[in-house]
């Protein structure tokens, strides 16, 4: 088969996988809001517009918080520094795995014996623990720094993959026809092997990306999120810390923890339905 | 006869159509007899060897009768071929090497397997020791497990298993085809010892080496992208061969006992048809230097003499 | 087998180290003195800014040259001294981490270990019908894609306020002082069933896809296939595919503890549960580092412990690997 009927048999059918569509549907609802949300509202996300916690109404969208702030507008807000931290964390993270996993599979011996033990201490350290302790001494925290640190620590399941991954294909034909031409180290990594991992690649990075804003929303509503800016998880940690629950303010908290659910799901559904598409073997008759 | 097949056709499903893999396999086997069933990859023999024991999608079962020992098995029936399978038919598959629970002890497995059939595993015991210094295996290996034991161990553990409980026929698949010249034979030569004291009656030896047909079979049948093209015994197969694409093929053996890859047999100019949109008529007829307008309808496969069975109209017709 | 077992040790060995100086390092290479930020954070006042100046410039040892420093706190540390804690002023550290530690197990092992079994169950019945695992996998995955502490949030606010079901916070009722009463063993239960509900819920979504993965991924190999046709039930089958199924699920455990503990944290604060992360919350609002320190420190040491007790379990029940030991000493 060649390749081109074959890129045309996978459009065909990443357009009638159902969990492709649902997930990609989802995403796509979540970006756009991201993207024209701030145009649809008036305030700024810790502007008081009101006197008080109100649920939803045809003024205010999701109802306002106990200070008197515009719950959709924190959520508009906070979606971007979602996107952020996903793009940026799991993208860096990614970046860091790929080094390191290419590094690893592809020279092997004793740069893999290091590099390999590297990646199982990484990966038994609880990663959110290291980011709780460095959160903490830093006083002041922006969404990039956030998005630095998970990518930082989030690397080691993508280097284990990746790693794996070179590994099978080192060995191959056409891999040693370029080694033999005396083609150079990294660019047989980057033009012949890199290009043959593709659709795994971009299925971990979708993993990736929901990671990172899973984590992301851990370390901010335990309070060590950003401080300069509203997030999802923030505005869980606040709807707790003032007493959302107690009052009742069930708009406060169920808008931001809903949108971080679906918009990772989405990329779990996504996944599953992309190896679908990839993966002749799992597709459906 | 032990076996009889009566027009058996089965398609593969495939998300852009069926391709036609067996049509209309008339054949028989009798009482004892080792069929060797040779062709390229692609041809049809696996799809035949499992339509006779599992048939399931994505294969599909489109029309035909199959009777083994005289009784008709329903190979269209999944659930109801389960009384047949393994007593009655059984099959060494390709994947032998690989065949075993890794987390089983193999006499466990042997015992589990033979308990959800119903059948008393102590009572056999003495059978499966006895058959394991056949295939030169220590009692040992039923208290290993399969990680312990070597590819060739492993299959010969499969042997053993599925010749257990005596079958009237039994599929072995390209049982040879991962081993080395020395070991094939002495695979080969087990598989006719196991048949002359009676573990199993006939055999269906499924390979696309012809050379090692040489040695173990007493017939062989050639298929032919999804047709079978002739079928007689050894000595005819290999000394005078009617049908024009079995002459190629054993012409382009050089010697017995050479084992030939499957790139050899492309020394036949041009590649079989596609199965999806099979074209009318003899599938060979592309490649066949004899072919004339007759061949673009289907000729059947008739017996043009004792024993011998040819799907030619060139080279069958002195005899019709 | 011993390579495997020096290779794991070694592993531990090194993550120990590699945390336990992450821990080290953290205060010291992060921007102005940390002393400084302490008393300064504390919000101390009079004579006491001096006793915690003079206690942190001893404990800091920051007159000592930096290997110097790092020697004495791996030397205090196996003295099990991780310093005075400053929000529950003068309890030592250790100590107000032992007294969390309980209500830590008694929530993480239930809800870890109940929900690995019943979520493997759970994808091992999914795997059986294409109709059960359309439905069960889209669920699942919206499962594990719920970030723990809004799964706490919603069961705290359906069954506490909304239905009055169970108490909100704390880990046992305020008006009680703990002790071995019926009285007291039903308030320990009834704060701690709605954490573990959010911490059991959460994680049964990861596990039952996993399992339907693995046992499609079984029920597709060449043993399972060769059962088929030899006529064998399907019960036989499906039993075989799950023994080999649960055996990387096993590997998975280890591998999911640092999410878990995560999960384990946020559940805690929703609920105001006195483990080791509401002590976490708690060190942070009140600037209270050698407890972050300390509560850091134990965290590694209990999942280096756990990956241990997994590692040997794997041992025992893979036969694969107890073969291979055999084989060795043999």
């Amino acid at each position: 088969m060649t390749a081109r009927s074959q890129k045309h048999e996978m459009l065909f059918f990443a357009l009638r996988n159902t969990k492709l569509r649902v997930g990609v549907s989802i995403l796509l609802f979540f970006i756009l809001l991201t993207i024209i949300g701030p145009q649809l509202t008036p305030y700024e996300p810790n502007d008081f517009v009101t006197s008080g916690a109100f649920p939803p109404s045809s003024e205010f969208w999701l109802g306002t918080t106990t200070f008197g702030e515009d719950v959709f507008t924190q959520v508009v807000y906070g979606l971007r520094a979602t996107f952020i931290v996903g793009i940026v964390g799991g993208g860096l993270g990614m970046l860091i795995g790929l080094l390191i996993g290419f590094t690893a599979g592809y020279w092997g011996g004793i740069v893999d014996e290091t590099l390999n033990m590297l990646t199982n201490i990484i990966l038994v350290i609880p990663t959110l623990a290291v980011l709780l302790i460095i959160a903490a001494y830093l006083k002041v925290r922006g969404i990039l720094t956030e998005s630095l640190f998970i990518g930082f620590t989030c690397w080691p399941w993508v280097a284990r993959a990746v790693r794996a991954q070179t590994f099978s294909l080192r060995v191959r034909d056409f891999v040693d026809m370029a080694r033999i031409s005396g083609m150079k180290s990294y660019k047989i990594i980057f033009s012949e092997i890199a290009p043959n991992m593709m659709s795994y690649l971009l299925l971990v990075f979708i993993l990736q990306f929901g990671g990172a804003i899973l984590t992301a929303a851990t370390l901010d509503f335990i309070g060590l999120g950003p401080t300069n800016t509203i997030s999802l998880g923030l505005m869980m940690n606040m709807a707790v810390l003032w007493s959302a629950l107690i009052l009742g303010s069930w708009w406060w908290f169920i808008p931001p923890g809903l949108a971080i659910t679906a918009i990772v799901g989405a990329l779990y559904i996504t996944n599953v339905g992309l190896d679908e598409v990839f993966n002749p073997k799992l597709r459906e008759m | 006869m032990s076996l009889q097949v009566e027009n058996l056709t089965v398609y593969y499903q495939t998300l852009r159509g069926e391709v036609h893999s067996l049509e209309h396999a008339n054949f028989n086997l009798g009482d004892g007899e080792i069929m060797g069933l040779a062709g390229e990859s692609g041809c049809g023999k696996t799809t035949l060897g499992n339509s006779l024991i599992y048939l399931a999608p994505p294969m599909k079962f489109i029309e035909g009768q199959v009777a083994l020992d005289g009784e008709e098995l329903p190979v269209w029936d999944i659930e109801r071929m389960n009384e047949f399978r393994f007593k009655k038919i059984s099959i060494i598959p390709q994947y032998a090497m690989n065949a075993m629970n890794p987390t089983r002890k193999i006499g466990k497995m042997i015992s589990e397997l033979l308990q959800s059939r119903k059948i008393n595993y102590k009572e056999l015991l003495s059978v499966i020791k006895e058959r394991l210094d056949k295939v030169k295996l220590p009692h040992d290996v039923l208290n290993m497990y399969p990680i312990e034991l070597s590819g060739g161990m492993k299959q010969r553990i499969v042997m053993v298993l599925s010749t257990l409980l005596n079958p009237s026929l039994l599929i072995a698949d390209e049982i040879t085809s991962a081993l080395d010249v020395s070991t094939q034979k002495s695979v080969a030569e087990m598989i006719v010892k196991f048949r002359d004291c009676g573990c199993m009656k006939s055999v269906i030896f499924i390979t696309h080496d012809v050379s090692i047909l040489y040695q173990i079979a007493d017939s062989i049948m050639i298929m032919y992208a999804g047709q079978l093209s002739e079928k007689a015994s050894k000595e005819t197969i290999i000394h005078s061969p009617l049908h024009p694409y079995t002459k190629l093929l054993i012409s382009s053996l050089p010697k017995v006992g050479v084992k030939h890859s499957e790139k050899k047999l492309t020394g036949i100019p041009g590649t079989p048809p596609l199965l999806l949109n099979p074209p009318v008529g003899c599938r060979f007829r592309d490649r066949c230097p004899l072919a004339f307008e007759k061949c673009l309808e289907t000729p059947p496969f008739v017996e043009i003499e004792q024993g011998h069975f040819l799907a030619c109209w060139k080279e069958g017709a002195p005899y019709a | 087998m011993g390579r495997y077992f020096r290779r794991k040790l070694l592993i531990y060995l090194l993550t120990f180290f590699v945390a336990v100086t992450l821990d080290w390092c953290i205060p010291r290479f992060m921007p102005g003195n940390p002393i400084d930020i302490l008393i300064s954070r504390a919000g101390l006042r009079g004579s006491a800014v001096q006793t915690m100046y003079d206690y942190y410039t001893r404990v800091f040892g920051l007159d000592q040259p930096i290997w110097k420093q790092y020697l004495n706190f791996w030397a205090s540390l196996f003295k099990g001294d991780l310093g005075i804690s400053i929000y529950l002023f003068p309890t030592p550290v250790s100590k107000v981490i032992a007294g969390a530690v309980p209500y830590d197990l008694f929530l993480l092992i239930p809800s870890t270990l109940l929900s690995w079994i019943i979520g493997n169950n759970f994808g091992a019945f999914a795997a059986r019908s294409k109709q059960l695992d359309n439905t069960l996998l889209p669920f699942s995955y919206i499962l594990s894609a719920t970030p723990y502490m809004w799964l706490g949030i919603i069961l705290a606010w359906a069954f506490c306020i909304v239905f009055r079901i169970f108490p909100l916070a704390g880990g046992y009722s305020f008006a009680m002082k703990p002790n071995l009463s019926f009285a007291f063993i039903g308030s320990l239960l009834s704060h701690w069933v709605l954490p573990f509900l959010s911490l059991f819920i959460v994680q049964l979504g990861g596990w039952a896809i996993g399992m339907r993965n693995m046992i499609i991924y079984e029920l597709e190999s060449d043993y399972s296939h060769y059962l088929k046709t030899l006529g064998s039930p399907n019960r036989l089958i499906r039993k075989y595919a799950f023994n080999n199924a649960i055996l990387p699920q096993i590997t998975g455990l280890a591998l999911k503890l640092g999410e878990v503990v995560a999960g384990a944290l946020a559940t805690e604060v929703v609920f105001a549960y006195p483990g080791i992360g509401y002590l976490i919350l708690q060190a942070i609002h009140n600037e209270d580092y050698f407890l972050l320190q300390g509560c850091f420190l134990f965290i590694i040491i209990g999942v280096l412990a756990a990956n241990f007790i997994i590692d040997i379990v794997y041992l025992l029940v893979d036969p694969r690997m107890r073969a291979g030991m055999q084989g060795e000493t043999a």
